[in-house]
């Protein structure tokens, strides 16, 4: 099977065009009647409900909140999609909950993959399913992902049941500088992609610096061709956007742009940062970028030489999204290693594991396990629940959706998985896995495993997978 | 130091020697498929492994090593790979895996292509591989040539077996390399082993440049030991059909020696593979329908495939081939999770581990010589802090023909430069 990455890095597809200049916002357009117009910012809302579940205590499980706690023999209590309680010690239980017995067993919250092309790179990765990449000029951030993805995407049902994830973020590819925006879903299947949306999540730009930019224009003879190039486009369209920005916060006439929409809303916080950057001198290159035009920068993906400058990361408060052991795919992952993830969490900046990859987010759980291990060989000692932050919690500080998943805190949505045994092992595989406290995958029960309509009537649907 | 000193000699190609080594004490894995054996003996003389087991006598001049509480293996064995063809992927003139501009096909020798400096020997190396089969990518045609089995010695002399195989893929690469179609495809491996067999027939009279023959000379002198059954010819086959089609060519050809890779959807025919006792070099955890010859995709497909009575092998054909062989343990060792998911089949530990080292030595015809640690076989030996199929394990100690291995890599140097990443009295250059 070609790997998912492969394409992403090498085959780029060329479609020819003419170098896109941004549209120039006309300095004046029609003023809208004398009611003022209201921007929607929410056009294609979410309209994800979650499923019904019952309530449930599971009991005698081992439980890693996700935030660095660990319980041993505790009770997780969940009911109406809400976490109720998360107790150690001896519990009683009111009536009227289905109780798990969970010994040998451990519980933690979903995990939050932060880098996914599900959807908008879905298999079968056929030409005609080709959507990430918007690679028709340099500065895409009109485009949306969320128009791209695919909810039929057989990759939602194995990242659930073999991986255990239960929200994510699908973004656009690399080939821009600017890619377009995310949109984070539930990994639940649904008629339309509205219908996956995590509710209330953010929404976040994809920026890209280095190899891929550069070589996608650099090939056409266009602008970047080079990685100071790609700083200059990024900076000319930063002035821009925060001249448009100026103007519609000041309530001037402008006609709306899309491309300058998203940044503007980048500006104002609304919309956050997600920057693939592999090599540490650019990512610092970045960092003075967003000091010079006033953004903050959620997390640099794949950011494969974050040990190099985990103080600088550390000091600016932004999360590095990395790979246990990816390297050598191209010249910018040369100098990956394997206790990239230990080494960043140690400096006290945000550590996550994330996958790029639709098969490699079914194991996240064992990537964290390897980089935790490759740490602790060279004296870096964090522990087992300490390393689950890495899973479920900065991801979900990433996408700013901390407030509402990535960790067992009552009030917070019922996303967790049983693992049937411990998590941070080869031999482990999720058991059950419950979205807003519905169970939607329960090994045990081939009716609770989802079969997208691709897979329906061809050979090997419903299988265990 | 020694970290250093050992890097140096790494670098300089100081020659080490294969000396007579004891292990002691540690868990062994014979590789066979056989239990692992508490408390266990290795002993390697003369770059080849002597005996291991319990009961087993250490001479007097061994140098002798406490495993206690390790486990103690032959190397990991990729069983389908391109390591030592390219230094970094993307970067097209480090990458001799594929040459699409050649006018040749079957002739291709990956052999003197084969790079031992590359990161990929030395970090693999480091994660407990030993040996790869190695095997080019396809260009002019569906015949991609001569595959290689190499080691991962800290040497300049890499290859174990050159001319190990030919590879040729069917399925939609073949088809792709063909012209455009299946059928097309299976007209040409045709036409081009009838062309080997003109060849054979008189070497001289072969016009390799008419009209009427498609393969270079040299071409389809190659491919005469393979229609005469004295090479191996590794199939990439995926989808059920493609895999049927490819074992009705022993009836047409019926000296042929197949071996079929990748194999996603084995499991749907694999009472017909194990008939027709064509081995698999099987890719061990594909379950997406990632194109339309995997749509049946299921991590279940190794273990079905065995309990139909296949001789099957783990491999990695395009999946990070050139550099991340050392994944087969832990592809491995999510077959063994799979014997706990209801409706799943994967493999026991034993058989799982004899997967991506006895196995796949067999399957390249090399199992008297490489993958597991009975006696004569080249003394490959990997000592490790833990289960060599969980994730969290590390490796200690390789040996390689006997003789101990380096495991620096330029990643290890990097995370000891970087273990603290601020500068001190001088840049971070002045640091190693």
């Amino acid at each position: 099977m070609a790997s998912t990455r492969a394409s992403l890095i090498i085959a780029v597809a060329l479609a020819g065009c003419a170098a896109n200049t941004s549209p120039k916002p006309a300095a004046v357009s029609a003023k809208p009647t004398s009611s003022k117009q209201v921007l929607n910012k929410d056009p294609y809302p979410s309209t994800y409900k979650p499923y019904p579940g019952v309530p449930t205590a599971i009991r005698n499980v081992t439980i890693y909140d996700g935030e660095g706690g660990r319980i041993e023999n505790g009770t997780v209590i969940f009911r109406d999609g809400k976490l109720e309680e998360i107790l150690s010690g001896k519990v009683e239980l009111k009536s009227g909950y289905a109780e798990i017995d969970g010994t040998g067993k451990w519980v933690t919250p979903g995990i939050i993959d932060v880098h996914s092309h599900l959807g908008d790179y879905p298999s079968p990765g056929v030409d005609a399913h080709s959507d990430g990449n918007e690679a028709t000029g340099p500065v895409r951030s009109e485009v949306w992902a969320e128009h791209s993805v695919w909810p039929q995407d057989p990759g939602f049902s194995r990242a659930l049941v073999n991986g255990g994830v239960t929200a994510l973020q699908i973004l656009p590819g690399s080939a821009n500088l600017f890619g377009g925006r995310s949109v984070v879903l539930k990994n639940v299947y649904a008629r339309s992609v509205q219908g996956m949306k995590f509710p209330g999540a953010p929404y976040g730009l994809k920026m890209a610096c280095g190899e891929n930019p550069k070589r996608v224009y650099g090939n056409r003879n266009q602008m970047p061709s080079t990685r100071m190039g790609n700083m200059a486009v990024n900076r000319q369209t930063w002035i821009k956007a925060a001249e448009y920005k100026r103007k519609t916060d000041k309530g001037e006439n402008v006609t709306r742009d899309l491309q300058l929409e998203t940044l503007a809303g980048v500006l104002s916080g609304d919309i956050l940062v997600h920057n693939h950057c592999y090599r540490a001198d650019e990512m610092a290159q970045v960092i003075d970028m967003s000091h010079e035009f006033g953004y903050k920068i959620a997390a640099f993906h794949h950011a494969v030489e974050s040990y190099k400058i985990a103080d600088l990361l550390a000091k600016e408060g932004i999360c590095s999204a990395m790979w246990a052991d990816w390297w050598g795919f191209k010249m910018e992952s040369y100098d990956a290693i394997n206790e990239n993830i230990p080494l960043v969490h140690k400096s006290g900046a945000c550590a996550i594991v994330h996958s790029d990859d639709a098969n490699g987010i079914q194991r996240l759980n064992q990537e964290a396990a390897k980089a935790l291990a490759d740490g602790r060989r060279m004296g870096i000692n964090i522990s087992d629940e300490i390393a689950w932050t890495w899973l479920s919690y900065n991801p979900a500080k990433a996408l700013g959706i901390a407030d509402k998943t990535g960790s067992l805190k009552p009030g917070k949505m019922a996303d967790l998985v049983l693992w049937n045994g411990n998590p941070l092992s080869v031999y482990t595989r999720p058991e059950k896995v419950w979205i807003d406290g519905a169970l939607m995958y329960d090994a045990n029960d081939p009716k609770k495993r989802p079969v997208s309509d691709f897979e329906l009537g061809q050979p090997g649907e419903g299988d265990t997978k | 130091v020694k970290a250093l000193l050992l890097s140096m000699a790494a670098l300089i190609g100081t020659p080490a020697f294969a000396q007579t080594v004891a292990i002691t004490g540690g868990k062994v894995v014979i590789g066979d498929g056989s239990a692992p054996i508490e408390g266990g003996t290795v002993v390697v003389s003369n770059g080849q492994i002597v005996a291991a087991g319990r009961g087993v006598t250490i001479p007097a001049n061994a140098e002798r090593i406490d495993a206690t509480g390790k486990w103690v293996t032959p190397g990991i064995v990729a069983g389908f790979s391109r390591i030592g063809l390219a230094g970094v992927d993307a970067v097209d003139e480090s990458n001799d895996a594929a040459a699409n501009a050649s006018p040749f096909s079957a002739s291709i020798d990956v052999a003197p292509a084969i790079n031992p400096d590359v990161a990929a020997i030395a970090v693999n190396r480091a994660a407990g591989v030993t040996r790869a089969v190695v095997a080019p990518e396809t260009g002019a045609n569906m015949f991609a040539g001569l595959g290689a089995v190499i080691d991962m010695g800290a040497d300049q002399d890499a290859i174990t077996r050159s001319r190990a195989f030919e590879f040729v893929a069917f399925g939609a690469a073949g088809a792709r390399e063909s012209g455009g179609s299946r059928a097309a495809a299976h007209v040409f491996f045709r036409n081009a082993l009838a062309e080997a067999r003109d060849y054979a027939r008189n070497p001289a009279g072969y016009d390799g440049r008419s009209k009427d023959s498609i393969l270079l000379r040299r071409d389809a002198a190659a491919l005469v030991p393979v229609v005469e059954g004295r090479m191996r010819l590794i199939v990439h086959a995926e989808s059920a059909p493609d895999i049927l089609a490819t074992l009705d060519l022993k009836r047409e050809f019926p000296k042929l020696d197949l071996v079929l890779v990748g194999v996603t959807e084995g499991w749907r025919v694999g009472g017909q593979i194990a008939a027709a006792r064509v081995p698999v070099i099987a890719s061990a955890v594909n379950d997406l329908p990632g194109s339309f010859e995997t749509i049946a995709a299921t991590q279940s497909n190794v273990g079905r495939m065995k309990a139909a009575g296949v001789n099957l092998a783990i491999g990695m054909i395009d999946d990070d081939d050139t550099r991340q062989a050392m994944h087969a343990a832990q592809y491995a060792g999510n077959l063994v999770a799979l014997t706990r998911v209801p409706g799943a089949t994967g493999l026991n530990w034993d058989d799982a581990f004899a997967a991506i080292t006895s196995k796949p030595a067999e399957v390249v015809g090399m199992g008297k010589e490489i993958g597991s640690l009975q006696a004569g076989r080249r003394g490959d030996v990997v000592i490790w802090d833990g289960d060599p199929l969980e994730v969290t394990s590390g490796v200690e100690a390789v040996w390689i023909d006997g003789v101990r291995q380096p495991l620096v890599t330029r990643q290890t140097r990097l995370r000891d430069r970087y273990a603290t990443p601020q500068e001190g009295s001088l840049p971070k250059a002045y640091d190693r």
